[in-house]
């Protein structure tokens, strides 16, 4: 075989091999998912479904070692706090969220998403005081499926608060936080998008880029069975 | 001795039988175009925008259907009878430049285009062209009297705003049927282009430009609205089947209803403007 042949036999079989992995890549990354979390049965006095959530500012390297500082949501589990932003509630019923909201203030872009929506009541709680909005500047995140009207913002923890967490996954018990609850009916059958709606994503352009652009972190879906 | 006399096969007369036969098929052609396809062509009937573009769909189709035919008849022709002879030793002769059809067929084209541009920009820009949206200062601008709605585009959701209603807020578009609205379009981030199909009107969302369509409801109906620029991850779910087109009397009830429902939104919004460019707060930048 001569010198040629063996050229171009080497650069085609390189060729091939980094194509493959290169679809490899593709592929892993097109259908890395994170996992779909199941909301548990609520009490029976109350009904329905629960979710309980957690927003941080920095994620932490326990939950996302490629992206430790990136903001996100991260969900309650079997005991433990895991990162995922695609929950699974039952149709035609009542899901009771529980936000434990550990992130600063950054203020909404459209003061509109101020106001509670669609959430039994139009209202939610903020450390067990009732309220239906919040002011705009205070808003940390929000939690909302467009497509079944409902929009919660999420007030941030003082600048100034003690005890604030510095990476997730974070602690109620000893960290500062507000404590948001709210409920929304479920309809029927289907995948619905939701998203926090502030420009959190730090360092990025307008603040909606990393975290607000990769599943995982500050938008999923819902999965209504 | 007499020479031997030669026999010709006469040759029809091509052109004669062609121009007969691309007649006949746009006799039968242009009409299908215009009754039969016209009338399906999109986006409907529901606002003067809607019909208008209809109408110019049919029309542009029914002006290009004999260049069509043209073509694929000349095709289908040359395929039957210009076909070389299995028993055929030679091909058939050249053929040469023909000034004169070259001429007439630069010309007829030629005029066909200008014509359509033309029609397709006056239509665009006449009181009907709601069409992409003409910026903050529209060449032209439908008389008589106008409500005004602001759509707001924000990845990833579309929201609308009515000024003379107090300047509530909504997160899904209603409109009174039979009234000139007047879309003020804008962002409040990246680019958006505002598109509700059954409407007829598809305009740009631009951070800090006021970018003018006009549409006119003219029935009763549901409407979609969507996201038709690419504006990040979410941007296939930035997508509304909510829109509605009712009587003024249900949009009085319903912007009545909305004021009082979005009372705590209203009470926090800035004041009516044809644009936002709200700094990037405390987070992004």
């Amino acid at each position: 075989m001569g010198s040629f042949t063996s050229k171009v036999l080497g650069v085609g079989a390189a060729v091939i091999i980094v194509g493959v992995l290169i679809g490899l890549y593709v592929a892993d990354w097109a259908t890395s998912f994170p996992p779909t979390v199941a909301a548990t049965s609520a009490p029976a006095a109350v009904g329905g479904a629960s979710l309980t959530l957690q927003t941080d500012a920095a994620v932490g390297q326990k939950l996302s070692p490629a992206h430790p500082d990136w903001v996100s949501y991260v969900v309650r589990s079997k005991g433990q706090w895991i990162r995922s932003t695609i929950y699974q509630v039952p149709a035609y019923s009542v899901v009771h969220v529980t936000i434990y909201q550990f992130d600063s203030p950054t203020g909404l872009r459209n003061p509109f998403l101020s106001q509670v929506q669609g959430t039994i009541g139009g209202t939610m709680t903020v450390d067990g005081r009732t309220v239906n909005s919040i002011n705009p500047e205070e808003a940390s995140h929000t939690f909302a499926v467009p497509e079944m009207g409902v929009f919660v913002p999420l007030p941030g923890v003082p600048e100034e608060a003690k005890n604030a967490c510095e990476e997730g996954p974070c602690e109620p018990s000893t960290q500062a936080h507000r404590t948001i609850t709210f409920s929304f009916r479920t309809g029927k059958k289907g995948r619905y998008r939701w998203q926090c709606f502030v420009p959190c994503g730090a360092g990025y352009l307008f603040g909606n880029g990393g975290p607000m652009q990769t599943l995982g972190y500050m938008g999923g879906f819902i999965d209504v069975v | 001795m007499s020479a031997p006399k030669q026999t010709e096969m006469s040759e029809p007369n091509h052109a004669r039988r062609f121009t007969i036969l691309w007649l006949v098929a746009c006799l039968i052609g242009v009409p299908i175009v215009i009754w039969v396809i016209g009338p399906e062509l999109g986006p409907g009937t529901g606002t003067d925008q809607a019909a208008g573009q209809s109408t110019d769909a049919t029309v542009l189709s029914a002006v290009a259907t004999p260049v069509f035919l043209l073509v694929v008849v000349y095709l289908v022709y040359a395929v039957i009878f210009f076909r070389q002879p299995s028993d055929g030793a030679l091909e058939g002769p050249a053929v040469r430049g023909d000034a004169k059809i070259q001429t007439t067929w630069i010309a007829v084209t030629s005029a066909i285009v200008l014509a359509v541009a033309i029609f397709g920009t006056v239509r665009l820009e006449g009181a009907s062209g709601a069409g992409s949206g003409s910026g903050p200062n529209p060449l032209t601008v439908p008389s008589g009297p106008r409500l005004p709605v602001q759509v707001i585009a924000q990845q990833w959701a579309f929201t609308y705003r009515y000024p003379t209603y107090g300047g509530v807020e909504t997160p899904h578009l209603v409109l009174p049927v039979n009234t000139t609205i007047e879309l003020n379009v804008t962002s409040l981030d990246v680019i958006h282009s505002f598109w509700a199909y059954q409407l007829g009107v598809k305009a740009d969302a631009n951070p800090g430009v006021n970018n003018v369509a006009f549409v006119k409801p003219t029935r009763i109906m549901g409407f979609e609205v969507r996201c038709a620029e690419l504006c990040g991850i979410w941007h296939g779910a930035m997508f509304d089947p909510h829109g509605k087109v009712v009587s003024v009397p249900a949009f009085k009830a319903w912007i009545t209803a909305a004021r009082v429902a979005y009372a705590p939104a209203t009470a926090v919004l800035p004041p009516y403007s044809k644009t936002y460019l709200p700094e990037p707060t405390r987070r992004g930048g």
